[in-house]
């Protein structure tokens, strides 16, 4: 593969993670490595973790134990490049009610350092099918193009590593769709992605199953 | 994205969004001008006195309004995860909320220190007086911006956050308060109002150094 080439060496390697909510230990012993190209499908009950997990990878929210390496460094000790090679969408849309959707999108690539035109604006709410609610304020949209307007945000950032959250709740059968051809676009090219989810995503990439609180049953 | 881009980007982006909600700010204002008018309705209409607590009365004003106006520094973006986004964008995080700080002070703040010069005919000061206490509100409000933006970090999550938030920066605010309303009481008795400025003007920059890395590090705790 041309693109797995290209970012040969973007590789996650975790190792006896380990999370608490409050004092109680939500998992631990989770390890893996995720080179390109791969994604996990990240499962459990209610509960077990699943967002934590998602977070600590992110840096928001400290794991009580373990180590989490990209490209062989330890990412609390190289911040800046981490925050660089990852998208994360959580539960929380991080839009403004009163900005519309392309302005969302706009100020969400400028904090990536991306400029922007209208036209660029444009193509991508396009490519999520929203480009007719370009100028439509966020509060009005509804839940399923709010999620859509998530997925223009992935595909622009252009990070090679995906942590999402959850990403097809309140996505019609279309929307579903449309996030398994991303999601196998983004590993096609190289990518790598971590997704929490309850649902069977249409991604045509064999997912490497991680399944945590099972023993728990908590 | 280097430290002036991440500045820019916040202090764009939060005076777009201030721009968006007039009203909010606007409030800010009017509760200025209305506790600093309700003064002369409430005392005795002496212009002596009146001239005398101007300065007092206008800071106290600008302390209240700045608090007003700090819960909408972080909190909206902290409820629907912009926060979140840029504790993990790929810039400095101190720049990223300088930005926001400045673009506060700016919407927030500036129109106070302009507005001042109305509160001092309002109460008959003497030109010099008022133009003193347009320098200290200058120089004093960014101190003020960065001890909320501190503890509006801090109490982030917190329930009751507003108030907690009055109570946790209104304590540290009084060194700023005594500085700024003494700076035209001193130049009246002659003394000059050179030390007081320089005071203040010490702790605006101190509090514009320091500010960002102490917000950014509240902001991060606040994830965890």
């Amino acid at each position: 593969m041309n693109g797995a080439a290209a970012v040969g060496e973007d590789r996650l390697e975790v190792e006896d993670l380990a999370c608490a909510a409050g004092i109680r230990i939500l998992f631990d012993g989770v390890g893996f490595t995720l080179g390109p190209g791969q994604w996990i499908r990240l499962r459990g009950p209610n509960g077990c973790g699943k967002s934590t997990l998602l977070r600590a990878l992110a840096g928001l929210g400290r794991p009580v134990g373990g180590t989490v390496r990209w490209r062989g460094a330890p990412t609390s000790d190289t911040r800046e490049q981490w925050h660089a090679a990852f998208a994360y969408q959580g539960h929380l849309p991080a839009c403004k009610d009163g900005l519309s959707a392309a302005e969302n999108l706009h100020w969400q690539l400028a904090l990536d350092g991306e400029a922007s035109s209208p036209a660029r604006l444009r193509e991508l709410l396009g490519r999520v099918g929203i480009e007719r609610q370009a100028r439509l304020a966020y509060q009005r949209l509804s839940a399923g193009q709010r999620r859509r307007l998530g997925l223009a945000r992935l595909v622009a950032l252009h990070r090679p590593l995906w942590l999402l959250d959850e990403p097809t709740t309140a996505l019609d059968a279309d929307g579903q769709a449309l996030f398994g051809e991303l999601l196998d676009a983004h590993l096609a090219a190289g990518g790598l992605a971590i997704c929490a989810t309850h649902l069977d995503l249409p991604v045509g990439a064999a997912a490497i199953p991680l399944e945590l609180g099972g023993r728990r049953g908590a | 994205m280097n430290a002036g881009a991440a500045i820019l980007w916040g202090l764009r982006r939060d005076l777009a969004l201030a721009m968006r909600s007039r009203a909010e700010i606007a409030i800010v204002l009017v509760f200025f001008l209305l506790v600093t008018s309700l003064f002369p309705l409430g005392l005795d209409p002496d212009p002596v006195l009146l001239s005398k607590i101007a300065p007092g009365i206008a800071w106290v004003a600008a302390l209240l309004a700045s608090l007003l106006g700090l819960p909408r520094l972080f909190a909206g973006d902290h409820a629907d995860g912009s926060l979140e986004q840029i504790a993990l964008a790929a810039a400095p995080l101190p720049a990223l909320v300088a930005g926001k700080v400045l673009a506060h002070w700016v919407a927030t703040s500036l129109p106070l220190v302009l507005l001042a010069p109305l509160v001092g005919i309002q109460f008959g000061l003497e030109p010099v007086s008022t133009g003193i206490l347009v320098a200290t509100l200058l120089l004093g409000t960014p101190v003020l911006a960065w001890l909320g933006a501190i503890g509006a970090a801090l109490t982030l999550g917190a329930r009751g956050g507003a108030a907690l938030l009055a109570l946790l920066v209104l304590p540290l605010a009084v060194p700023v308060l005594v500085f700024g309303a003494g700076a035209v009481e001193s130049s009246r008795a002659g003394l000059g109002a050179q030390a007081h400025l320089s005071l203040l003007a010490a702790g605006a920059i101190l509090s514009t150094v320091f500010g960002p890395f102490v917000t950014a590090l509240a902001v991060r705790i606040s994830f965890e």
